[in-house]
């Protein structure tokens, strides 16, 4: 038997990633907590050198490698550089808050690098065992940062939540791929998705493999029923991980419901699109009415980031090329909207005020007249009113959805945003109409305010000119 | 001159020239503020003169054309363009943001730059409604208005303004989704969002009725019709004055200018179908909102309510052609109903406008809006009683002023469709001028009837030039309205042709 060296190329940003990582690990052993800063530039650096790598490396062909266990394509390429993008603000908006809380470990940096590893690897993987591994890779990194806080009870038992309910869906997930690979015999997502083409699409087995795949995918996602972890995550978990948590993992999430359902398994796109619709629509529905009782803002996005996966969803259920690219751009916004979101939430928060209530936004407008208008313009956008950059996500979706047939489907989904629309508007009424209960000058870094304010600017820039954006999720599709 | 991009002008001045106002928001800096923001609204009203005057009288097709690709993935142009309905509209919607600006002059302490920049900014969203000729700028524009208003009302209303505000917000944002799905159906089938293509589209009748009762939803939530009216008094009573004036010369008429740019010319079978729906509404509107006018105590919610009752007046012409039509087979008198439906829209906008402004006159000097706490305004403010009277028989519909133009014309054309409808419609005048009358004698004339008014003083210079110059459009509107009427012929003409040909 001879060994195949296989082709690195489409790989290499990954092990640059990883390279990094480890040299960052080491590396931080000798920096004080002073010299952190050199973590956290290196940590920068690699985000920026793997984007160049990404976008000079990449083909508008697919190119397999590893015995086709691994995939660059335009797809990959695309989310990838979103999730440098993604995880860079991350790390800008995360470093005072943490510094406050002296939370400013090399871990923090070293996890998330690791978990881009794994995102980047969910991205690309295109055998059921990469997406696996990928999968683990990023959870077990994001468990670890929710408890990165140790000595906070709701920290912890927001990592013990997270771990037990992740584990037990990468069970359902493991399990569902290996029926899929009892019926197909490969793990190889092209082989899969050819056997099931072949195959009758009504056999039960398949459907079996297929439920708990979507099961396990829907834990991932935060689509309701699965849900009820992510309240208790995004509100236990420090606000940087909550910020974390909340954006770049999205992006990966999708390109495995991708590679997973519309690759792997278009040949039972008649079940698959039955069950997300279900889903979709209790997600859009449930998230955005249970948003309404919500007093504490983290728990409120997360509730809309559930009605959010539930727009994503119905974009895939469609099943067509243009639905994909919808739910694609959906995501990318959402993941845009979401970062600007939870990075207000830090830049409100100061040492031993987390600002995690939505009457801590009380009278903003008074206090920062702009961070107040970049406030408005994410709440309207995640409402979805123009011109901001949500309402052409919706606008896409909606299309994809009535094209596709189901414009009863188009109806509840707007229903249900005009309900959502009033919570995204309870925070503009705080901000604007009420008086200011703290007074306090709000602090941040020069390069955090800086970059928050391009984040929600995007916002309103890519609603005035959605073109540009709209057409890279087209063509990488 | 005619190179000049001039709607994409009047759309994107006020809204740059408004971040310069906003960037003024310091304490200090507010009488820069005011100064540049009543720039900005001028010249912006100068250049929507140029619109009138470079206006090609002869044709129905539309004018001062802009279409540039925006969004190609979806085929969603940047198309702008105005024909006699929407030019008209635009100059009412830059005239009214000077007097609003004006009214907000120092009457605003709290905010002012971010006051005048609301306003500016929906001036330009509202001129980018009335421009738009795609159905996805349209819908950009049209949703886009609402934060604006949303913070006016918030911000610098009345006791209960959050109340208002939202409830607003989300009546406006409940109808017009409907909408929005009605619009992506018609994209799937013409394969474009150009609304001019939507008119030209054949659709069977189920589609349209669908189509139709879409539009119906988010125009009579926009209008306001019966039932769906309660936003308005609530919003009015507690906007500040130039929120109440915004929202009823302007946001009113997008409702109507939906009907006139969408239900009528794509579903014109259904709208056949369905006038009876609309007009039954439309005379709800007009007769029990006229009573309920008549039982106000508050100045600013009877006024509400009575451009509620004139509104209903604006459907009521829209839709009546259609039963001249189905009655008599000929469209004669059609073009009276529609004209006339477009004649009191543009004459509500100036009399609610002045009204609003009257009672702000009243609100500024005395912080009361109920009727019971004036008596006896004209001894002390003899110039100020002159003006509201005037305005006030021009809301009865007196003739020689602007309000009985329309709605004269409206109830001719339905006496062609149906003596009873016509009947009916003509009731208003009678409640009309009760309400208006009623009230002008309570707040105005007896006895001074507290100290209060004892201390009243007649009106500054402003205010004196903001009433003059409402008082001359409404004299003049009301005598010679036929420059208005000259520019909306072509384009209700070749309206008519287009509803009465069957789209099936």
């Amino acid at each position: 038997m001879n060994f195949e060296v296989p082709n690195f190329t489409p790989a290499i940003p990954e092990m640059f990633v990883l390279g990094m990582a480890c040299v960052i690990l080491l590396l931080d052993l000798f920096v004080t907590d002073k010299g952190r800063v050199l973590t956290y530039i290196l940590s920068l650096a690699t985000l920026a050198i793997a984007a160049v790598l990404t976008i000079t490396l990449h083909t508008p062909e697919p190119v397999y490698t590893f015995s086709g266990s691994y995939v660059a394509d335009p797809m990959s390429a695309l989310l990838k550089v979103f999730i440098y993008l993604t995880t860079a603000c991350v790390l800008i908006y995360s470093r005072d808050y943490l510094l406050q809380r002296d939370l400013l470990k090399g871990e923090f940096y070293v996890l998330t690098l690791f978990a881009v590893l794994g995102m980047m690897i969910m991205v690309s993987a295109h055998s059921f065992i990469t997406i696996y591994l990928g999968l683990e890779l990023l959870s077990l990194c994001l468990y670890a940062m929710v408890a990165l806080n140790r000595d906070s009870e709701v920290s912890t038992e927001a990592a013990m939540k997270y771990f037990i309910l992740g584990a037990l869906a990468s069970g359902l997930l493991l399990y569902g791929m290996s029926i899929l690979y009892g019926m197909t015999g490969s793990l190889d997502i092209a082989v899969v998705g050819e056997r099931v083409m072949e195959a009758d699409h009504d056999n039960i087995v398949l459907i079996f493999g297929l439920v708990f795949v979507i099961i396990g995918l829907a834990f991932k996602l935060g689509a309701v029923p699965f849900h009820m972890w992510i309240p208790d995550v995004y509100h236990g978990a420090p606000t940087p991980v909550t910020l974390f948590i909340g954006t770049a993992p999205k992006l990966a999430a999708f390109a495995m419901v991708m590679r997973m359902l519309v690759e792997g398994m278009q040949g039972l796109h008649v079940h698959w699109q039955e069950m997300l619709i279900i889903l979709a629509i209790l997600s859009i529905g449930i998230g955005n009415i249970i948003a309404i009782a919500q007093g504490n803002i983290k728990r409120m996005l997360a509730y809309s980031t559930i009605a959010h996966v539930g727009f994503i969803l119905l974009g895939v259920m469609t099943g067509t090329a243009f639905g994909y690219s919808a739910a694609m751009f959906y995501v990318i916004s959402y993941v845009i909207m979401g970062l600007g979101g939870f990075g207000m939430i830090i830049l409100l928060s100061r040492q031993g005020f987390e600002a995690d209530k939505i009457d801590d936004f009380k009278g903003l407008n008074d206090r920062s007249p702009w961070f107040a208008l970049m406030m408005m313009i994410l709440m309207l956008s995640m409402a979805g009113v123009p011109p901001a950059l949500g309402f052409y996500a919706k606008l896409a979706v909606l299309e994809s959805v009535v094209n596709a047939g189901f414009i009863w489907l188009a109806v509840l989904a707007v229903i249900f945003s005009v309900v959502g629309a009033f919570y995204y508007l309870r925070v503009i009424k705080v901000m604007y109409f009420d008086k200011a209960e703290d007074t306090n000058p709000i602090i941040a870094g020069s390069d955090m305010k800086i970059v928050l304010s391009l984040n929600s600017l995007a916002v309103l820039a890519l609603g005035i000119f959605p073109a540009g954006l709209m057409a890279l999720c087209m063509t990488a599709l | 001159m005619s190179d000049l991009p001039l709607l994409s002008l009047v759309i994107w001045v006020p809204i740059i020239g408004a971040l310069f106002v906003l960037a003024c928001h310091s304490e200090e800096r507010a009488p820069l503020a005011r100064i540049l923001a009543l720039t900005v609204a001028v010249v912006t009203f100068l250049l929507s003169i140029l619109l009138y005057t470079g206006f090609d009288l002869t044709t129905h097709e539309m004018q001062f054309v802009e279409h540039v690709s925006w969004i190609p993935a979806f085929n969603v142009f940047y198309h702008l363009g105005v024909d006699g309905i929407s030019m008209p509209l635009i100059i009412l919607t830059t005239f009214s943001t000077v007097l609003v600006v004006l009214a907000g002059w120092e009457v605003i302490k709290h905010k002012p730059a971010l006051y005048m920049a609301s306003f500016l900014i929906m001036m330009g969203f509202m001129n980018g409604v009335f421009a738009a000729l795609d159905a996805v700028l349209f819908y950009v524009f049209w949703e886009a208005l609402l934060i604006p208003m949303f913070l006016v009302i918030g911000i610098w209303g009345g006791p209960r303004r959050v109340y208002a505000t939202i409830k607003f917000f989300l009546y406006t944002f409940f109808g017009s989704v409907f909408m929005l799905i009605a619009l992506i159906y018609m994209y799937m089938e013409s394969g474009s969002f150009s609304i001019l293509g939507m008119q030209d589209m054949s659709l069977g009748l189920t589609a349209q009725i669908w189509i139709f009762l879409a539009f119906l939803i988010a125009f009579a939530v926009k209008v306001p019709m019966w039932p769906v009216h309660t936003w308005l008094p609530d919003a009015h009573v507690e906007a500040p004055t130039g929120g109440s004036v915004i929202l009823a010369a302007i946001m009113l008429k997008l409702g109507a200018y939906g009907f006139l740019r969408f239900s009528l010319p794509i579903t014109p079978d259904a709208s056949a179908e369905l006038a009876w729906l609309v007009i039954t509404l439309s005379l709800i509107g007009i007769v029990y909102i006229g009573f309920v006018a008549l039982a106000q105590s508050d100045m600013k919610k009877l006024v509400a309510y009575s451009s509620i009752a004139h509104m209903g007046f604006v459907t009521l012409g829209l839709f009546v052609p259609f039963l001249i039509f189905s009655n008599t087979g000929s469209m004669s008198g059609a073009a009276l109903g529609l004209e006339g439906a477009m004649v009191q829209m543009v004459s509500h906008g100036f009399v609610s406008g002045a009204m609003f402004l009257c009672i702000g006159v009243l609100y500024d000097r005395m912080h009361s809006r109920e009727i019971s706490s004036y008596g006896g305004v004209a001894e002390k403010m003899p110039w100020f009683a002159a003006f509201a009277v005037l305005f006030a028989m021009a809301n009865a519909g007196l003739p020689g002023t602007s309000g009985f133009v329309g709605e004269f014309m409206v109830i001719l054309s339905a006496f062609k469709a149906n003596f009873w409808i016509a009947f009916l419609a003509g009731t208003t005048l009678i409640i009309g001028a009760a309400y208006t009358l009623w009230m002008i004698k309570r707040v105005f004339f007896g006895a001074v009837s507290n100290e209060n008014v004892e201390k009243l003083e007649d009106l500054n210079k402003r205010e004196f030039f903001i009433l003059t110059t409402l008082a001359i459009a409404v004299l003049v509107l009301g005598i010679w309205p036929a420059p208005l009427l000259e520019v909306m012929h072509p384009t209700v003409d070749n309206l008519i042709y287009q509803i009465s040909s069957s789209k099936l």
